[in-house]
């Protein structure tokens, strides 16, 4: 058998028990490989559960940045007997297979193209540790310990580690090391290590961090000026308002009265979330609540409410598998058209589509200016994927002299020069209207917001022309609105080319790979990431400028297909579609697959073993 | 269509303390139907800003969908006003307090509107002690949609359509005390005598003030046989007591015997003076005051008047400890924690 040999490019993958502590100690393996210089990128696949099913923390190590799924497991580290049988079943030929062997392995399992690592981590916990928590959280512990050994870890890296994550609780600082080295020393007296694939430390990550994307998010909205914060409890969103709390905690205390400069209301459920938003929003306050698909599917009639009454609306939207309750704790970007159209008659949304944490600050800052700019709901996209897992990402930044774009809004001394205040006449010839705060003048600029038709004056009426004139003003706003959302990111090929691909969100990583893989396949493509709906006119003008474009997207109706379509009139076989709806990220090697399948002449050729270990960089 | 009430006024209108007529606190001509009583609550409303000289534009005044829900619009024309959706105005008000904690916020609502649709957001509003004044205009059925059996119908109560409602009605007033709401009263459209002063008193409270007003739909639920008709309200209203505000700046004058009655200093320093005439209740027992509504409803009888009091409420923003500076006051100065803060944060994620 030959063994797969790797420095710095693999994936890992660790089958766990959820509620039995693996997580931090996983986190600590794929902290360790990010100090050691290396990029990572870690992600959680978790059961909607709170204790006893199985979970899997899958780390892609890559030198080259990949930060991607790649597809398929190079390292299966398997403590869970509940899905051994699938989990050996995923290692790559010349793979390896690391098992807790206190119970031997079941003989069917056995794989003879695998290399079969045993570690009997129960029975050095039981023999090193009486009380069953302890003998259940260290067991974790030592087989990171054990992985340093067989991956030429850098053992200083992850004692320093530990130092740093039980900082003021120091007690704990010399257990874990103890574990840590009962794994290793276990590992070096019983293996030939390190084993073919090994990490060694590099210089590729610079000034990186390590961060999840609803974490970002919720500072995004603490830098951004929001103030009111109305939620609902749902997975995978609820971390954007924990981490919200966290900072608002810390940052947002009245130095003088130790009083909060922030108000966050647990709402009843959904409706009455982003209906405090709204009310929150109309009074001049920044607000902002988050939520994931069923909470989106109740939102809908305020959304429209705050579309057609002209409302700033913040809306973070943290995708998860739908329809209905769905894969809960798996990721799709499925919301698409729901929010885009989101409320009945004639809307349409502002979307923002972040693909890093670094995005989820800058877009989740950005959204209150938007909203209040644009005077209408911005929903921005992530997933679970994004918000959930560790991303390695660019350092967050904030320039100091930016000040809030409060938009148009008039104050006590705009309306005593005024004759008359119309709130939703367009005197700018922008489409976008000037409004009021409640409470700014004694006499003027009061008026009743509502979802009836009203004139330009915002007195009810239910004449037809003055309906169509607003309903007009709001496509002219629309047409403003291209102008303010984040643009396009376009990637060349540097040839001439009549294909594409087009993505948006987390496909970013695996997307980039892919490309990668199809060059050497002979095929180079130009890509666009859009970054928001409505789509400005580069994304029109790409599209024009090729024959064919892979549409890549998680979810299974093509939704961003369908929406390109309705804007721009498009046929359909202009636009392929590159889908993954399984709840997975969508990996390099799927997107690879699917485009070349597609494309005229060509004929699949799945991907050798060979090619991809010289692929990914050995 | 709404008519803006001609500016003519006759020079001599009494005016208040800020100079405004009465007028001054109407809105746009009604287009309810002739003789609905939701048209007189809005005078009662309209009355009691009046008396209290609130500014019109530092109240907002808000509410869900329904020939209530639109009364707003014919009081309080320099306020800022928001009809949002069928159910759902307790929301938007909670969210609009935390963004501005110095506005008087008036919620109007209707039966509909708050006893089905909008039963969870009413609940949770009470449950949050929000510092709000909150008026149902409740006539026993759905007006707007043309007069369908609402939820707070009595069973056996027969709209215009002539079929008795089969099921039990939910009261408003002893859900809210059991859901620990701080300011509970009940009164009746055409009783401006009992109905302004309980305005008043609700405004001073600090907290949730609900005031549920028996108010006739003419058009759908005025017949023979209603629990909700003028007729049926004015032969079955039982007052807890006669209710007397004074404003904090003014005196009380000593028309009251003494022993007679009781005297409640409310948060703004503005005193009620009750006299009471049902010797049972105690408004400032909670459960005293349930007691009280489920034996005048055995008795087919409507308990109207101050129901409940605690004075010493607290609500929202003090459960919260937020600012005492309006939220939507704050600036970047006082929100942002600046580009070092970040740095360091960046550090801590390394
Ligand atoms: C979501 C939704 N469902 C239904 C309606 C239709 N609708 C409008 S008003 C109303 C009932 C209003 O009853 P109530 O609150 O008692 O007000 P009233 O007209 O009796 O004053 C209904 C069902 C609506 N506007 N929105
Ligand atoms: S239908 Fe009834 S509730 Fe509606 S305006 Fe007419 S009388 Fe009033
Ligand atoms: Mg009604």
């Amino acid at each position: 058998m030959q063994s797969l040999q790797s420095v710095n490019e693999f994936v890992i993958k660790f089958a766990n028990v959820n509620g039995t502590g693996s997580a931090s100690a996983n986190n600590l393996f794929a902290k360790a490989i990010f100090r050691m210089g290396v990029p990572v990128c870690p992600k959680n696949i978790f059961p909607s559960n709170i204790q006893g099913l199985p979970t899997w923390y899958e780390v892609r190590v890559s030198e080259r940045g990949y930060l991607g799924r790649r597809g398929g497991v190079d390292i299966m580290l398997s403590v869970n007997p509940q899905s051994m049988p699938q989990d050996i079943r995923e290692v790559e030929p010349g793979g390896y297979f690391i098992y807790d062997n206190t119970k031997p392995l079941d003989l069917r399992l056995v794989r003879n193209d695998v290399n079969i690592i045993g570690l009997p981590l129960t029975r050095i916990c039981n023999d090193e540790y009486k009380d069953p928590r302890q003998r259940q959280l260290f067991k974790n512990v030592i087989y990171v310990g054990a992985l340093a050994a067989l991956l030429d870890m850098d053992f200083a890296v992850l004692t320093g580690l530990v130092s740093d994550q039980f900082k003021g609780k120091d007690k704990l600082i010399l257990p874990n090391i103890h574990a840590l080295e009962l794994g290793y020393q276990y590992a070096k007296e019983n293996f030939a290590c390190p084993i073919g694939v090994r990490v060694r430390t590099a210089d590729k990550v610079g000034d990186k961090v390590l961060l999840d994307g609803n974490t970002a998010l919720g500072l995004g909205a603490i830098y951004g000026g929001a103030t009111v914060a109305a939620w609902y409890p749902i997975t995978p969103s609820t971390s954007v308002v924990d981490a919200y709390e966290k900072y608002a905690k810390r940052l947002r205390i009245d130095p003088g009265t130790g009083r909060k400069n922030y108000a966050i209301v647990q709402a009843e459920d959904e409706l009455a979330a982003i209906g405090m938003v709204v009310g929150a929003s109309w009074n001049g306050a920044r607000a902002f609540t988050a939520t994931s698909g069923p909470g989106l599917s109740l939102m809908a009639e305020f959304l429209g409410l705050a579309y057609f009454a002209e409302i700033p609306t913040v809306l973070f939207d943290v995708q998860r598998a739908g329809p209905s309750t769905g894969m809960p704790t798996r990721t799709q970007q499925s919301d698409i058209l729901a929010a885009a159209y989101a409320s009945h008659g004639d809307t349409k949304q502002v979307l923002l589509f972040p693909s890093t944490p670094k995005e989820c600050f800058d877009f989740g800052a950005l959204s209150f200016d938007l909203a209040e700019r644009l005077q209408t709901p911005i929903i921005l996209m992530t997933d679970l994927d994004l918000g959930m897992n560790d991303n390695m990402s660019e350092p967050l930044e904030w320039d100091d002299e930016r000040r809030y774009d409060r938009g148009k809004v008039l104050n006590a001394e705009d309306l005593d020069r005024m004759e008359r205040f119309g709130r939703y006449l367009d005197v700018d010839g922008d489409g976008i209207c000037y409004r009021t705060i409640p409470g700014t003048h004694p006499e003027k600029g009061a008026f009743f917001t509502r979802g009836t038709s009203r004139d330009e004056y915002a007195v009810y009426t239910e004449r037809g022309e003055e309906y169509a004139k607003n309903m007009q003003r709001l496509l002219a706003k629309w047409e403003t609105i291209k102008e303010w959302v984040p643009k396009p990111i376009e990637q060349d090929c540097g040839q001439d080319t009549d294909t594409a691909v087009l993505y948006f969100g987390t496909s970013e990583e695996s997307a980039r790979e892919a490309l990668d893989y199809l060059a050497e396949d002979g095929l180079r493509i130009n890509a666009m990431r859009v970054r928001a709906f409505p789509f400005n006119r580069d994304v029109e003008a790409f599209l024009e400028r090729h024959e064919r474009v892979f549409v890549i997207e998680q979810n299974r109706d093509a939704q961003l297909r369908t929406l390109l379509m309705a804007e721009f009139e498009l046929g359909p076989d202009k636009l392929k579609s590159v889908l993954c709806y399984d709840g997975t990220p969508i990996s390099a090697r799927n997107i690879r697959q699917q485009i070349l399948q597609q494309m005229p002449g060509h004929n699949v050729t799945p991907l050798r073993r060979d090619r991809l270990v010289s692929a990914a960089g050995e | 269509m709404s008519y803006q009430i001609p500016k003519f006024r006759h020079p001599d209108l009494p005016v208040n303390e800020l100079g405004y007529t009465r007028a001054d606190y109407e809105g746009a001509i009604s287009t309810l139907c002739a003789g609905c009583g939701h048209d007189s609550i809005s005078g009662s409303i309209v009355r009691a800003c009046h008396e209290l000289n609130l500014e019109p534009h530092r109240i907002a005044k808000l509410s869900g969908i329904g020939c209530s829900s639109k009364a707003p619009t014919y009081f309080l024309g320099k306020s800022h006003g928001f009809n949002s959706v069928h159910g759902r105005m307790p929301s938007v008000v909670t969210g609009a307090a935390m963004g501005n904690r110095d506005l008087l916020y008036l919620g109007v609502s209707g039966d509909g509107d708050t006893a089905s649709i909008g039963m969870g957001q009413f609940a949770h509003a009470i449950r949050r002690n929000l510092n709000m004044v909150y008026i149902v205009m409740n006539n026993g059925c759905y007006g707007l949609t043309k007069g369908q059996d609402s939820a707070t119908a009595d069973e056996g109560s027969a709209s215009k359509k002539g079929d008795p409602n089969p099921f039990s009605a939910i009261d408003l007033p002893g859900l809210a005390l059991q859901l620990g709401a701080t300011f509970v009263a009940r009164s009746f459209s055409g009783d401006k005598g009992q109905l302004v002063p309980l305005i008043k008193a609700a405004m001073s409270h600090r907290g949730f003030a609900l005031i549920d007003v028996v108010s006739p739909c003419v058009t759908f639920n005025n017949n023979a046989g209603s629990t909700k008709s003028y007729e049926f309200v004015r032969e079955h209203a039982e007052a807890t007591g006669t209710v007397d505000f004074v404003p904090m700046r003014e005196e009380i004058t000593a028309h009251y015997a003494p022993g007679t009655g009781t005297e409640v200093t409310l948060h703004d320093g503005s005193v009620l003076h009750l006299e009471k005439l049902d010797e049972e209740l105690d408004p400032f027992d909670r459960l005293s005051a349930m007691v009280a509504i489920e034996k005048h409803r055995a008795a087919g009888e409507i308990l109207t008047g101050l129901i409940y009091i605690d004075k010493d409420s607290r609500d929202l923003h003090d459960v919260l400890e937020t600012s005492r500076r309006p939220l939507n006051t704050l600036t970047e100065e006082d929100l942002c924690p600046g580009n070092k803060v970040l740095a360091n944060i960046n550090s801590s994620l390394r």
